[in-house]
Formats: structure tokens, sequence, C-alpha cells
């Protein structure tokens, strides 16, 4: 439902708003130091929606919300864990470490934290190019959740390929412009719309179903209907956790719920986060309005997922589930549900925020990527520290090359794709970094052979499940079919066990046997890696 | 509770609620705790971050 009018005042009073406030936190925090030493006075509020709002995208609302679409109420497990594992132990138990650990190496990107902390380049640059190589992908999740939202806005006007063309270009232009500056302001009425219109979204989904019991009955009446090529695959309906141990199963414990519940910890653009905070005191802080924007985001987003299977099935227009009204594509569940079910004024809010919230995910993204090749591998891995002219220029074109490659994935990558490439990525950078990271913040017994075997292990392990066993990425890939004239060299349940089940543990086991029987790092260098602690 | 009968579903729904109250509770609580004095590691960071900043 297009009303161009009202869209353009929303947009407008948006960007004029957007813009004071930019300009009133770039006025105010003229360069970092201040921010640091002056900067004391930030409202906590505006410091903990600036984390909401880059922590939380369109590949959260958007594509695990339509996840919940098709999987129900379990993917609540998800928000379970992003808020007890992704605010409370990463905040508190790896954010005062990380920080200190940043500032006492030096640190400004994580291949670099953790690069320094075991005397490596080689750790530095293998991390860098793993973020530069296979960042693109969680990228695209994050591209295609806003071209999908774009798309089901304006259906007489933009599909799917010219949405994605569209953001792409507004995302080049916002990084070359060096992102906003003062951005945490702007962050946080991006985050407080967002914590509104998720509220009002619920609110309004409820009263629709007559009630949070009546809603959630409603949703259990349904069970029926699940299609049966899913009850084959092990669904019990929107109300119950899949059949144990069945391909669904899996699937939602192992890659939805512990790929991007536990691989949060190893996200290296949200560690870094860690490191631009004054002291635990805003951590502290941070925890408290966290975990409710946690709750409002991501658990608002798969409750409502979930519960659009009742709105469309009793809905004349459409009278089927989502997964059927969407054409299979969980993807667009949510965008149609909201523009089915919520009033135009909100839509066209809601939209504006979720692609603000995007944008802020996308630009880290792609920052990450162009330091993980033009710092991380090439002039520290690579020159070994020497200053070189050509890091930016590399840089650049890292982040250039990056965006291709995320627009070519968003092109490329079937329907349904946003969770799924989310949580690949996840679970890598669990299976990689995780062990080494743990290592480096809790365990001066560990050694740069141990980090190195782990990291190596968890990169490997995990591109050979991905290539050789994990089924439905190994049917995709094709290297398995091509090698061995089959899709996969396993048999059920493994063919549908994520890596990170199997290689993460590996990769600690690895770390710490290796650790054992290696060279210690000096005591004066681990002193320093520890001071203040 | 809640309208559900799997008691995987309602725990998780009641956990959600409850681990985003802890975080309440903690944050509220320890809402002046945790201050820190500005070291000289951390002004050479923020110096340092500055800089690479700039030069993105």
């Amino acid at each position: 439902m297009e009303n161009m009018f009202m869209l353009t005042l929303i947009v407008i009073v948006y960007l004029f708003a957007i813009g004071y406030l930019g300009y009133y936190g770039y006025s105010k925090t003229k360069n970092a130091l201040d921010y640091l030493v002056a900067g004391r006075s930030t409202h906590p509020f505006v410091m903990a929606l600036s984390y909401g709002a880059t922590f939380i995208s369109t590949s959260a609302i958007v594509g695990f919300g339509g996840a919940a679409g098709m999987f129900g109420f379990g993917l609540l497990w998800l928000t379970f864990l992003n808020i007890a594992v992704g605010i409370i132990i990463a905040f508190l138990v790896f954010g005062k470490r990380t920080r200190k650990m940043g500032h006492n190496l030096d640190a400004h990107t994580f291949p670099e934290l953790i690069g320094k902390r075991f005397n490596s380049y080689f750790i530095q640059g293998f991390s860098g190019a793993i973020i530069f190589i296979f960042m693109p992908l969680y990228a695209a999740a994050v591209l295609i959740g806003a071209a999908r939202f774009i798309e089901a806005t304006f259906p007489n006007y933009i599909n799917f390929n010219v949405a994605i063309l569209i953001y792409a270009l507004i995302i080049c232009a916002y990084v070359l412009a060096g992102g906003l500056k003062g951005v945490m302001y702007t962050d946080a009425l991006q985050g407080a719309i967002m914590f509104l219109g998720m509220i009002t979204l619920l609110v309004f989904t409820y009263i629709k179903l007559g009630g949070v019991v009546a809603a959630h009955q409603g949703l259990a009446a349904l069970t029926p209907q699940v299609p049966p090529p899913l009850i084959a695959k092990g669904h019990l309906g929107w109300v119950h956790m899949p059949a144990l141990g069945s391909a669904l199963w899996w699937n939602l414990v192992s890659t939805i719920v512990l790929g991007v519940g536990i691989g949060v910890l190893a996200q290296p653009q949200l560690a870094l986060r860690f490191m631009t905070v004054k002291s635990s005191k805003e951590l502290n802080r941070a925890v408290g309005v966290g975990g409710l924007f946690i709750l409002s985001m991501t658990g608002i987003a798969f409750v409502v997922g979930a519960l659009s299977n009742v709105y469309f099935f009793n809905h004349p227009s459409f009278g089927k589930i989502s997964l059927a009204v969407a054409g299979g594509n969980i993807d667009k569940i949510i965008p149609i549900y909201i523009n089915s079910a919520m009033p135009t004024w909100f839509i066209y809010i809601f939209m504006l925020t979720l692609l603000s919230a995007a944008m802020s995910t996308s630009s880290s993204q792609f920052h990450s990527m162009g330091a993980g090749i033009g710092r991380d591998l090439y002039e520290k891995a690579i020159l070994r520290s020497k200053h070189s002219q050509h890091t930016i220029l590399i840089t650049r074109l890292g982040i250039l090359l990056g965006v291709v490659v995320t627009v070519f994935l968003g092109f490329k990558l079937p329907a349904g794709v946003i969770a799924v490439a989310t949580a690949i990525f996840f679970g890598l950078c669990a299976s990689v970094f995780l062990p080494t990271y743990i290592g480096a913040l809790f365990w001066k017994g560990m050694t740069k052979t141990g980090a190195i075997a782990s990291m190596l292990t968890g990169f490997l392990g995990s591109a050979f499940w991905l290539l050789f066993i994990h089924e439905k990425e190994s049917a995709a890939l094709g290297l398995c079919n091509l090698l061995f004239k089959k899709p996969t060299l396993a048999s059920a349940p493994w063919t549908v066990v994520d890596p990170i089940v199997v290689i993460l543990p590996i990769s600690f086991v690895v770390a710490i046997v290796v650790s054992l029987f290696t060279k210690k790092l000096s005591g004066d260098h681990l002193k320093e890696c520890f001071k203040h602690f | 509770m809640f309208g559900f009968e799997d008691p995987q579903i309602w725990l998780v729904y009641l956990l959600c609620i409850l681990a985003a109250l802890f975080s309440i509770v903690y944050g509220v609580t320890h809402w002046n705790k945790g201050d820190e004095d500005v070291s000289g590691e951390d002004k050479k960071w923020v110096e340092g971050e500055k800089k690479v900043s700039d030069e993105f």
C-alpha cells in the first residue's frame, strides 16, 4: 500500500532528526579523546540503545523472524541465548577483559587483539583473511533482509533486484563518507524507534488475535495445517519443538540456536565494540538496557513470526499458513505480515528504522572487511607492521570488492537464506575464533602454537564439514558430488548436524592439548597483556 | 502456561522474560559500580583509534 505524501513527510522528518542528532553528537564530541575524558556525562540509555541498534539488523528481524514463521516458538531458545550469552556473558565476562586487553595491547581490530596477544602476525593475517572472505555471506543476509522489506512495501514500483541495488548504493555512499560522525545519538534514536515499533507490533498482533493465551491457542489449533514435507522432517506444530533428533530439530537447535547464540561471542565487529567504552560501569549499565532491548527485538520478531500463521490463516484474503503466503520463501513472511497487518504510517516508520539499523550493521561489516584485508592481512601479516602508503588503497579496494561480492551473493543466494547464511558465518567464527579468544582473555598458559592449531582446526574442520558432510551445503556446493559422485560422505543424523556441534569442541581440545606441550609466551609479555586486570 | 502445552516452549517463553528481568535488575543494582580511572593505555588507545579511523 503506497502513500507517497505520507512517505515523503516521514522521510523528511526522519532525515531531519537524524541529521540534527548527527550534528549534535559530532559537535559535542570533537574527538575520541574528548569523548573518553569529558564524555562521562553521556547518558547510559543513549549508549545502550546505540549498542542495540548496531547489534540488531534486518537479518535478525526479517530473516530469523521469518524462520520463526516456519519453525514456530522453538526459535525463542535463540532469544534466550541472545540475552544470556550475547548480552549478559558477552558484556560482563568477555567485555570487561576485552576492553582492558585491547587497550593494553593498543589493538584496533579483533584480529589485532588476538594477534598481539599471541605475538603472531600469522594469527592477525589469517583472521583478517577469514573475515574478508566470509563476512560477505553475513553482509548479504542483511542486504537481502533490507531488500525484501523494500520489495514488500512498494510492490508496484520496486522489485527485489532493484531494491538490492538501491540499498547497495546507499550503503556505498554511507561507507565512503566514513559513516556518520557522532553516530551514537543517531543510533540511539533508531534504537528507541525500533523499541517502540516492536512493542507496537507485539501489542497489535496479540490484540488482533484475541490476547496472549488465545493467540497461542489459536496457533496450537493450526497444528493439522503443517505441510506434509515439514511433518516428514519432524515438525510437530508451531507451539512444539520439532521431534527430538529429527532433521528439523538438528537444524533448529544446532544451526540456528547454537550457531548464532554461541557464535555471537566471537563476532569480530561486536568484540571491537567493547574497546570503545570508557569503563566497566558502562558495560554494567548496558546489560540492563541491552537485555530488555534484545528481548523486544528478537523476542518479539520470533513471537510475531510464529503468530503470523494465525493471522494469515484466519484472514479472508489469505486463508493459508505463512510459508504458503510467502510462496515458500521464509524471508518474505515478516515483510508481508507487517505490510498487511499494520497501518501505513507504521510501515513507513518501521521500514526507515529497519533500514537504518541494517545500515549501521552493514557499515560495520564493510569496515571489518576493509580492515581485515588492508590492516590485518596486508600491513601487519605480509609487511610485518611496516607502514605502507598502499594500505589505505588496499583497504578501500577491499571494501569495494566486499560490496561487489555481497551484492553478487544477494542476487545469487537461494530464497529463504537469511537465517542460514547468518548462522553459517556465526558458526564459522565460533569454530575458528572462540577457543583462541577465550584462551586469550582467560588462560595465560595458552601458547601461540596452540592458538594457531585451534584456528586452523576450526577453519579446515568447518570447511570439510560444509563441503562433504552437512548435506544442505555439500549438495549445493557440489565438490563432494564431483569427487565422490554423492552429495555427502556421511549418513543421518550427521548430515543435518551443524559443524559447530562437532568442530568447535575439537577446536577447543586442540587448543588445550597443543598449548600444554608447546613453548609458553614470555612472562613480560603476559604481564603487559593482563595489566590492570 | 501462557497457553502452551509443550514444556520446552512455555519454559523458554518464561526464560526469555526472566533473562531480560535479570539484565534489568543487574543493570540497576550495578548502575554506579565499575567506575575506573583513565589509564595511560586507555589514552594511547583512543589516540590510536582516532588515527586509524581518520586514515579510514
